[in-house]
């Protein structure tokens, strides 16, 4: 079980989170613009990175803020927790 | 007989006390400190059961947890518990426990025959046999598994309780050994806080059982010192009978602690739960988990009385057993020795020490010397000879220079006792699943940790070091690096000197050679419990396989209860050979949690019957509807009245009288279960327009309307009517087991997609009381019951909302209607809303008022067409799809509203709701039921659709259902048949969904 360092309430067990996937999904100004391909792969396709992987997170059993995290998906450790709207921190060279 | 007997004195036994059990229906003695294992060992008991596929005769192997023989079902009725290991049980007085394998009786056993055919069971064969023709299998199987036996689970409920325990520390030691002792004293005393965690009831693992010295004095009196020194130490947890059974992510492991099991059943305080579940977030981990003996692999390596030299040692000094009369030792190592030692301490005769190194020398073959056994270095053990007591000769060979032939055969030696010591297995099981991954170590011959992925580091046998001396220095440093680590600046500790423990060297042989065909000559048995041989891995390697993780469910390696604790390194590294691999390319199977099986109810807790395993939900109302005799229907975790029999009446007669009452008259329905979510703010109104498929932002206050989420992906997500409070105020209905996730939803595109929208949302669904009070009457029953506002059509239109006085009760009221007839909805404080439903109730006599319960309200709304989101719709349905076109706007963007346009969303020919009609007007289809074109069809006959809704109308005196059918809405008039589950084909014509009142003059004109 993950130890999640909420941004507003602290360390926490997983138990008390939700996964919302991938972060930094934007959803498209236009959707009529789009074509089938392009509305497709906002919709669908996911990076499914083995490594550093931006995700969303919410303390659904705690403060209920959505926030992202930088989780390795091999090791499992978490490198960053940064608040939803902000970008990831840049990986150190 | 064997000669098997408890020794005159020593152990660690309490022979001041005697406790009697029963083994198989038969009476014995032990004394307190026993297991069930040496308790029937000291009283001559050999056969322990019988093995899962060739049935042969098994006895103890082992001490511990690794033990894959003797496995007990323990206990009586709701007590008992299936496939224990005897070497774990605590002897208790009144224990009763059966073997679990071996029918009908463990002497006689009819699957034994099983053992002559074995040529024709191979690896695989009742995959490669049974498997055909496919449909047969489970027919089989039924059979196969009542053969094999392994235990039966009890039926009867959990008599006991469980309990969690949720702990942060700063080291987890598990293992309480000479190297655990010592990490624990060593992190302690630098003010760390410790809990040391061991699976057996007293600490001291190979201490326990050896004849070695610490600092001077005998082993036990340094467990003794150190525990009393930790137990002194308030930063100290000690968990003894508690297996570490799991190593999860970010340090977090898992402790089975057993508390009343050594007690019996029904024995100790009711009070104390029978097992914890602790539950641990340690900063850092020290694992001190010694190791496991391994067997050596030689022909019929499996008679009763081949043991591990380890478990030899463990049942003469810790239990004051001797195990037989005339003992012998088989080893490629110089800790087998020991064995000898033990045995000739115990008074047993020792014939021979049979080494397979050609010229082992050094201190332990001095010492076996000094005692007069014989030493046959070069030499094997290459088969056994049983009699009914199991064991009682051995036979012997001499290898070639290499080892790697059988240069002659040198005859039998009488032996009731074969101590067998084929070298060391660390125990890795957690640094594995901590992510880890074990590496095969060529000097020591043995898998030891590798690198570590986790805050965690081994020490002692565990991590290869297999002397006293190594063990206790290695557990120090590991116990300070870890405090050390968990911020605290401990010091380090000074090593008491270690006197005896020592170990040598070790030759890997992994298979004990033989001239004859494996699979003519003696069986080499690596897994004893599943009955896989060396055979059988060769067999797979022939048969193609190459990973071990296939190789393991071919051969069954590793499956059984012990999960490979003693042959599966053996059965590795024999593969690893026949493919011509080192090991570390084959690779181990993946280690999983449990270490040992943890029971269910340790795994529940509390969280267990009706009441504690979910919460549950009822609405204010919920007593009235319990008085009156209402049965009640889950949905989500709410109660809510189904239906209410009068007199007797079964659910479909009550149903029928809530419909038409409902319909003629008045009925009232509790709703109070919908989610209620209020939504404040400037952009309310956009908000709403960006989550439904309709337009808000002209929507009035005191209006309301009907609004269909939808997910991104353009399916129906979830419905309800949502009403315009005042300027920039709005309340939401959503489904009742849609609630929770509809706040989600909500939330989250607040949070992360549109931040800037300025929208606050509450959760109010427990705040209001809401009763639907509908029918042709329920305007006059409304104006008795007192409403201080004009309810006529024209001052209070449909889907309007008024707020106002009901009863004397603040109230809310909107004519909204799920059941197509004119109806008011009424809100009032949850506080008031039992008063106001009485109320209502007192007032509706003369109505002769009805409650009708979601099976009535089911009905209703289906006469109508109209869909329950969850039940007419399954996360592949649009609102296309259910001919709405109308609620979905052209004008804007909403959620899901681009995926409407995809090929596949605006296709034609998607399934579509339609409504059912059988020919038969009294036949109501199941619900799920699948639909055809033609039952005549060649095979496979395509799926068109499937039955959603049904049930028999009894207002239109007949049945109905709606379903989603393959371009249904082009097909009005068209035939398809629904096929039963007894084979049953009933045709139904396709109609409009809308089965009563398609013009809606029921809900929204007066009343007749």
């Amino acid at each position: 079980m993950l130890q999640i360092d909420c941004p507003w309430c602290g360390s926490r067990d997983q138990d008390e989170f939700q996964c919302g996937g991938e972060a930094h999904i934007v959803r498209p100004a236009t959707p009529e613009d789009l074509s089938d391909a392009q509305w497709a792969d906002y919709l669908f396709n996911r990076a499914n990175t083995k490594g550093a992987h931006a995700e969303q997170w919410c303390h659904s059993g705690g403060c209920r803020r959505w926030f992202n995290i930088v989780r390795d998906t091999v090791s499992y450790k978490i490198s960053s927790v940064y608040q939803a709207g902000a970008s990831p921190p840049q990986e150190k060279p | 007989m064997s000669g098997a007997r408890r020794s005159p004195t020593g152990g660690l036994i309490d022979r001041s006390r005697s406790i009697t059990f029963r083994f198989n229906g038969k009476e014995y003695s032990g004394h307190p400190g026993d297991t069930l294992a040496s308790a029937l060992l000291a009283q001559g008991v050999r056969l322990f059961g019988r093995s899962f596929k060739y049935h042969r005769p098994r006895g103890v192997v082992g001490a511990g947890a690794e033990e894959p023989n003797a496995l007990v079902q323990l206990g009586e009725g709701a007590y008992s518990t299936p496939n224990l290991r005897a070497t774990q049980i605590e002897l208790y007085q009144g224990l009763t426990a059966r073997t679990i394998n071996g029918w009908p009786s463990l002497s006689f056993d009819i699957g034994s025959i099983n053992n002559w055919l074995a040529r024709l069971l191979p690896a695989g064969f009742y995959y490669k046999t049974f498997m055909w023709p496919r449909s047969a299998w489970m027919r089989y199987e039924r059979h196969i598994r009542r053969a094999a036996g392994l235990g039966i689970a009890p039926t009867a409920p959990d008599p006991d309780r469980y309990d969690k325990m949720h702990r942060h520390c700063d080291v987890l030691v598990v293992g309480g050994g000479p190297a655990g002792l010592m990490a624990a004293l060593a992190a302690a005393r630098a003010g760390a806080r410790v809990i040391l965690a061991d699976e057996q009831p007293r600490f001291g693992g190979s201490l326990l059982h050896t004849d070695a010295r610490i600092g001077g004095e005998s082993a036990l009196d340094w467990v003794d010192a150190t525990l009393s020194e930790l137990k002194a130490n308030s930063n100290v947890t000690l968990l003894p009978r508690s297996t570490v059974t799991g190593y999860y992510d970010h340090n977090f492991l898992v402790i089975n602690e057993r508390r009343i099991h050594h007690l019996g059943p029904g024995q100790a305080d009711p009070r104390i739960s029978r097992e914890r579940l602790w539950r641990v977030r340690a900063s850092q981990v020290v694992l001190a988990t010694g190791a496991i003996e391994r067997p050596l692999v030689f022909g019929s390596n499996d008679a009763p009385g081949v043991m591990l030299c380890s478990a030899v040692s463990t049942y003469i000094r810790r239990y004051g057993v001797v195990p037989g009369q005339r003992g012998a030792v088989f080893t490629n190592n110089d800790s087998g020795y020991q064995a000898a030692v033990d045995m000739a301490w115990a008074g047993m005769e020792v014939n021979a020490v049979i080494d397979l190194r050609p010229s082992p020398a050094g201190q332990a073959v001095e010492t076996v010397e000094a005692l007069g056994i014989p030493v046959h270095a070069g030499h094997v053990v290459c088969g056994t000879r049983s009699n009914a007591q199991g064991l009682n000769r051995i036979e012997l060979a001499r290898l070639t220079d290499n080892g790697s032939d059988i240069l002659s055969y040198k005859g039998l030696l009488d032996c009731q006792v074969l101590a067998i010591s084929g070298g060391w297995s660390p125990t890795v099981h957690l640094h594995s699943q901590s992510g880890a991954k074990a590496v095969f170590d060529e000097e020591l011959a043995c898998f030891v940790p590798g690198n570590s992925v986790q805050a965690e580091r081994s020490a002692g046998s565990s991590a290869g070091t297999f002397d006293l001396a190594g063990c206790l220095s290695a557990g120090a440093g590991a116990g300070v690096a870890a405090a050390r680590a968990s911020g605290w600046s401990g010091d380090n500790l000074d090593i008491p000197m270690a006197i005896g423990g020592q170990c040598g060297s070790i030759q890997a042989c992994w298979e004990v050679p033989s001239t004859e065909l494996d699979s003519t000559g003696l069986k080499k048995f690596l897994d004893f419990q599943n009955d896989t041989t060396v055979a059988d891995i060769k067999l797979a390697a022939r048969e193609g396989y190459r990973s071990i993780e296939h190789v393991k469910r071919y051969t069954a390696l590793g499956f059984g209860t012990d999960q490979g604790k003693l042959g599966n390194i053996n059965g590795m590294a024999i593969l690893a050979k026949a493919l011509g691999q080192t090991l570390n390319d084959t690779g181990t199977t993946t280690f999983r949690p449990n270490y040992t099986p943890v029971t269910f109810g340790a795994i529940s807790g509390r969280a267990i019957g009706e009441d504690k395993f979910d919460p549950i939900r009822k609405s204010a109302i919920h007593s009235w509807h319990a008085r009156q005799g209402a049965e009640f229907e889950n949905v989500g975790q709410w109660k809510r009245p189904w239906y209410y029999p009068r007199d007797g009446e079964d659910m479909p007669t009550a149903v029928n009288r809530e419909c038409t009452a409902t319909r003629q008259g008045v009925g009232v329905l509790d709703a109070s279960t919908l989610g209620k979510i209020d939504i404040k703010g400037p952009d309310a109104a956009e908000f709403l327009n960006r989550l439904y498929t309709n337009r808000w932002d002209k929507l009035q206050p005191g209006r309301c309307r009907y609004g269909f989420m939808l997910g991104e992906d353009g399916m129906i997500m979830d419905d309800g009517v949502t009403t315009c409070l005042g300027p920039d105020h709005y309340l939401m209905t959503t489904t009742t087991g849609g609630a929770a996730a509809v706040m989600g939803w909500m939330e989250r595109w607040l949070q992360t997609e549109w931040p800037k929208l300025k929208v606050f949302l509450t959760s109010v669904t427990d705040h209001w009381s809401v009763m639907s009070v509908a029918g042709p009457r329920s305007r006059q029953l409304l104006e008795d019951v007192g409403c201080d506002f004009d309810l006529a059509a024209g001052a209070f239109p449909f889907m309007a909302v008024r707020e106002g006085s009901v009863a004397g009760i603040a109230a809310r009221v909107s004519r909204i209607s799920f059941s197509g007839e004119l109806a008011f909805e009424v809100s009032v404080d949850a506080n008031f809303g039992l008063a106001l439903w009485e109320a209502v109730m007192e007032a509706g006599h003369r109505f002769d008022i009805t409650p009708y319960g979601t099976e009535a309200m089911h009905v209703l709304r289906a006469e109508k067409g109209y869909v329950i989101v969850g039940q007419d719709t399954d996360g592949s349905v649009t609102p296309l799809d259910l001919g709405m076109q109308w609620i979905v706007s052209e004008s804007k963007d909403f959620i899901g509203k681009r995926s409407l346009s995809r090929s596949d969303t605006a296709r034609d020919n998607r399934k579509q709701l339609v409504g059912l009609r059988t020919s038969d007007p009294q036949q109501v289809l199941p619900e799920g039921a699948q639909l055809v074109n033609a039952p005549s069809e060649s095979r496979p006959v395509p799926m068109i659709g499937h039955v959603s809704s049904s049930y028999f109308s009894a207002n239109l005196g007949r049945s109905i259902a709606l379903a989603l059918v393959k371009g249904g809405a082009s097909r009005m008039g068209g035939t398809v048949y629904a096929q039963l589950m007894d084979g049953a084909i009933v045709p139904a014509v396709i109609t409009s969904a809308v089965f009563l009142d398609p013009e809606n003059e029921r809900q929204r004109q007066e009343a007749v």
